[in-house]
């Protein structure tokens, strides 16, 4: 069920991230409102993950504000992260489901149901009792999407959520996030490969060396690059 | 019980006195570790997730218990439960209690440490996800203490393992009567240093067919469990 107030849109107000003494993330101000895919591209080093563990709270701006909805008092609860390489817990698929539910609020006498039905949403119906260490990495990715769908999320934040993955698993991955873009979740990914980045996005933000050089609606950026470093990475030549 | 019978009769025999010291040895060793892990869990669990000042001194202070003597234990428990000790009142040298409360001493370091490294190596790799989830301090312990469940078995076996070896300890605080606080170990460094070797042996034998069958079954079990969970 939907909770009735929206937490979007989510603005960066020149966030700043350093680490170590190392700068990760410089001077970001992005908004990711709702509706279509915003993907996020650019070279290894560039800040894409910072970007997104920052929006789900998990590292702490050094400089600047992230909100939501124009506040930054309440940490919203309706979002959700898919990590590039997530982490299975030790239980069977289905179980992760149940666990992600729980967390959620969603009371003992509906997960079974909805833990049916997010399975069955990203493909892997059949895998429910199966541990979920022992699934292939396509299907362990299916199970974080699902897992992270569990907290009915309002946007979703994928990181690279077919690296390392076979042809046939990232298609696979794909037609899941189309899915949830269906069900009018706004997604925020990242991604490496250019080819997927024009599959599913709607707006492109590409990054380099932890600032945003370039962003736009994504015909337009491959189209008519404006910036050096757009047409150094679409011409798979712009280095860390 | 006499030095004229086999090793092998009177464990096939189940002769009465040393069904007795069995049983005895596996109600104090098993009792200290049920103690030992109903403080040794949570505080290693506790360690594994909380950052404070002198975190790593208590680290380091854990694992070298992790060696303590068991005659320094007994000798420390004897000095507390003496007459004139500050526990002496209640009368529990050379009870089987005393036993459990040595053997308890001596285990709960390993425990303890066994579980802080179990915990904080599980909980790297869940941190993210955890967070990501919005699971409460309470829950990341309980999600933890499951998961790792299997391994914490294996250090609960390694506590039961070092209890059901040592006789330092109980010997101390137990004193050795016979039909009262004797126990595989005490019985068997007394009936070796009388020369009534065929009882020595059949405890011995007992005692490491307990310790084997008892990490069999643990091994089973996990590698059942392991097929379930993964």
């Amino acid at each position: 069920m939907r909770a009735p107030l929206s937490n979007l849109p989510v603005q960066f107000d020149d966030v700043g991230v350093v680490a170590g003494g190392v700068t990760i993330l410089d001077s970001i101000s992005l908004t990711f409102t709702p509706g279509a895919p915003t993907v996020l591209i650019g070279p290894n080093g560039s800040g894409k993950t910072t970007l997104l563990r920052a929006a789900m709270g998990l590292i702490k701006p050094t400089r600047g504000r992230v909100t939501w909805a124009g506040s930054d008092m309440m940490p919203p609860l309706r979002r959700a992260i898919v990590f590039q390489r997530p982490t299975m817990l030790r239980r069977s698929a289905v179980a992760n489901l149940h666990y992600a539910l729980a967390n959620a609020g969603i009371g003992r006498a509906q997960r079974s149901a909805r833990a049916a039905e997010l399975l069955e949403l990203v493909g892997v119906g059949e895998l429910g009792e199966r541990p979920a260490r022992k699934l292939s990495g396509g299907e362990q990715q299916r199970l974080a999407l699902a897992r992270a769908l569990a907290r009915d999320p309002e946007i979703l934040f994928l990181d690279e959520p077919t690296a390392s993955l076979d042809p046939a698993a990232t298609k696979a991955i794909e037609d899941v996030i189309r899915a949830v873009v269906a069900r009018g979740i706004k997604v925020v990914m990242s991604t490496h490969d250019l080819g997927e980045a024009k599959r599913l996005a709607d707006e492109i933000v590409l990054m380099h060396r932890g600032r945003i050089v370039e962003s736009g609606l994504v015909a337009a950026f491959f189209a008519k690059p404006r910036t050096q470093e757009a047409k150094q990475f679409i011409a798979g030549e712009l280095l860390v | 019980m006499s030095g004229d019978h086999s090793a092998l009769e009177l464990v096939l025999t189940a002769d009465p006195a040393l069904i007795a010291i069995v049983r005895l040895s596996l109600i104090v060793s098993l009792s200290a570790v049920f103690f030992s892990a109903l403080v040794g869990v949570p505080f290693g669990a506790l360690i594994a997730l909380t950052r404070f000042p002198g975190r790593e001194g208590v680290i380091v202070v854990l694992n070298a218990l992790m060696g303590l003597p068991p005659v320094v234990v007994g000798l420390a428990i004897y000095l507390m439960l003496s007459r004139s000790g500050p526990l002496g009142e209640f009368g529990l040298l050379f009870t089987p209690q005393a036993m459990v409360i040595a053997q308890t001493v001596l285990i709960t370091p390993i425990i303890a440490a066994l579980t802080r490294q179990t915990i904080e190596d599980l909980w790297i790799e869940y941190r993210d996800e955890l967070a990501a989830m919005n699971v409460g301090p309470a829950g990341r312990v309980a999600t933890l203490v499951w998961d790792a469940r299997f391994s914490l078995v294996t250090a609960l076996l390694a506590g039961f393992g070092r209890a059901a070896a040592e006789v330092g300890a109980v010997i101390i605080v137990g004193g050795n009567i016979e039909g009262f606080t004797r126990t595989m170990t005490t019985a068997i460094a007394l009936e070796t240093s009388k020369g009534d070797l065929p009882l020595a042996i059949g405890l011995g034998l007992v005692l490491m067919t307990i310790v084997v069958a008892i990490n069999a079954l643990a091994w089973v079990a996990r590698r059942g469990a392991e097929r379930y969970a993964g």
